[in-house]
């Protein structure tokens, strides 16, 4: 049974390089919608601390298809960068039972000047796996990518859609357990069709947890079963995500105006 | 982050180091890509290594062993080899503050263990000096240096430098993730550290001032290379210095690095 759970997760995030009074005023006058700024002492002589994610807990299981709900800002990506372990939580911890598959970036990061063939070793390489494995993905890959000779020419010489293509080929490529999906990967699939939405649906069905932060409604609808409501850190309700979504549209975040941020989509990726 | 104690620091980093090492085909091709794509679609390739390095020592031999009135087949070999010694040092030192802060994108993507990056900077460090060592080769032949058994400690002295660049690069890595001045730092200090380091010039010219060679570790790091190209053995002082180093060096390294490796991903 693969199983991800958080347990009082709490990150906390230090900001260095703005400049703090600019920063104060644009965090400030945005609202409610973003994390905490812890002020006082915290902010002595070290710049800001942001506290992203305020002790959020929840456990998934198999077949769990969960949708993360927020404003831009609410924490949801800081909060699939902690499941990933990228980040260290501040406080609390993240038990998670099953491979982790983060795909946090359209670009898992092509080397423009490396050929297709390459990128997908190097990716490959970064993902864990063996160059036997890496080997037995390529035919798939390519027949996926539909890059036939192109993938020996180097990425800077592909179509914007080849690149694309292929960034989303590799993503996608892995056997996953625990999928952490950021939402960029929704807009690649609407302009990349059917051929990619059965790719990406059949990489959510191999996968046993699934957890989604997307503002598109259609996308969650598709692939989750339930949804996790956060506004500024912390979570707002767990439950079905028929539920979730009108709560979300009701704004019981807090935040009004859902429907400026449905135009942002995939926009701001803080 | 909150105060943790030093046998978890020491985990932590142990296990960020072990696991970053067992993941070498990763960080043997990074390392090599680097190097390929400096030198992506010209004639030399990475050749261009060893021209540049042909072509400072035939310069610079020429002249120098003038200025130090010493004869060609003693000063070309020892500058040849002090400096490619000094141009793995320095270069990686360099290089190593950058190593996580070019990684960001990668490393925020998802959890690896970050002693990679170092490694990985470690190893196209040594393939450059592998290009460069071709222009020592060809000066060993041309003033009959002759390989002896001394030769073969270029083997141990390697091994130590790597060793010990390990601890420095995780360090500096560290570092300069939080604090971006680090390299422009070492960069200022490297080139103070130069014209105070026996490459173009021997040792002995210090005479009763030989103190000031001894007391720099740069030297002893380059002395470690350079005298077993030159078929002799490092001094017992050279051997202390790195030994000493690289333990001192690493057990700071555990902690220092345990310590501060959940913050890494933060400051990038």
């Amino acid at each position: 049974m693969v199983s991800l759970i958080a347990d009082g997760l709490t990150v906390e995030y230090p900001i260095y390089d703005a400049d703090k009074r600019s920063l104060r005023r644009a965090m400030l006058g945005r609202g409610r919608t973003g994390g905490r700024i812890l002020g006082g002492s915290r902010e002595n002589g070290h710049g800001f601390v942001v506290r992203a994610v305020h002790d959020v807990s929840f456990a998934f299981e198999t077949g769990d298809r969960v949708a993360l709900i927020g404003h831009n800002g609410a924490g949801k990506t800081t909060l699939l960068r902690a499941l990933a372990g990228v980040y260290e939580p501040t406080a609390g911890r993240v038990l998670a039972d099953g491979r982790l598959s983060p795909v946090f970036d359209v670009n898992p990061g092509l080397d423009l000047d490396d050929t297709g063939y390459e990128n997908v070793v190097v990716n490959g390489l970064m993902l864990g796996l063996s160059p036997a494995e890496i080997r037995a993905k390529m035919p798939e890959i390519i027949e996926f990518t539909e890059l036939g000779e192109y993938m020996h020419l180097p990425v800077r010489t592909l179509s914007a859609g080849m690149h694309v293509r292929l960034a989303f080929a590799i993503s996608t490529a892995v056997d996953p357990e625990i999928i952490l999906l950021d939402e960029g990967i929704a807009s690649f699939d609407a302009r990349f069709g059917a051929k990619a939405e059965k790719r990406l649906e059949s990489f959510v069905g191999r996968s046993s947890i699934l957890v989604l932060a997307s503002h598109s409604e259609q996308l969650l609808r598709r692939l989750c079963n339930k949804g996790v409501l956060m506004a500024e850190g912390r979570v707002v309700a767990i439950g079905a995500l028929d539920q979730i979504l009108a709560l979300y549209r009701a704004g019981v975040d807090g935040v009004s105006d859902s429907a400026g941020e449905q135009a942002q989509d995939g926009s701001n990726r803080g | 982050m909150t105060t943790v104690s030093v046998a978890k620091a020491v985990a932590r980093a142990r296990g960020d180091i072990v696991e970053g090492f067992s993941r070498w085909r990763l960080w043997g091709l990074l390392g090599w890509k680097d190097i390929r794509q400096r030198y992506r679609r010209t004639v030399l390739g990475p050749f261009w290594l060893t021209a540049n390095m042909a072509i400072f020592i035939g310069a610079i031999g020429f002249l120098y062993s003038r200025i130090f009135d010493s004869e060609l087949a003693v000063y070309v070999p020892f500058l040849t080899s002090g400096f490619i010694a000094w141009t793995l040092i320095v270069n990686f030192l360099i290089d190593a503050s950058k190593s996580l802060v070019l990684a960001e994108h990668v490393i925020k993507l998802r959890r690896l263990p970050l002693s990679l990056f170092v490694y990985r900077t470690i190893w196209r460090h040594l393939l450059i000096m592998a290009h460069n060592l071709i222009v020592f080769v060809v000066v060993a032949v041309v003033f009959g240096i002759v390989p002896n058994l001394a030769t073969l400690l270029i083997v141990p002295a390697l091994l130590l430098s790597v060793i010990n660049a390990a601890w420095i690069g995780l360090v500096l890595a560290t570092l300069s993730a939080r604090f971006r001045d680090v390299e422009q730092f070492v960069g200022a200090v490297m080139q103070i550290l130069f014209f105070v380091t026996p490459i173009f010039w021997k040792p002995d010219l210090l005479g009763d001032r030989i103190v000031f060679a001894n007391i720099n570790p740069l030297y002893h790091f380059v002395e470690l290379i350079r005298a077993p190209l030159l078929g002799t053995s490092p001094e017992l002082l050279t051997w202390t210095v790195a030994i000493g180093t690289a333990l001192v060096g690493w057990m700071a390294t555990l902690w220092f690095y345990g310590r501060l490796r959940p913050a890494i991903p933060y400051w990038l």
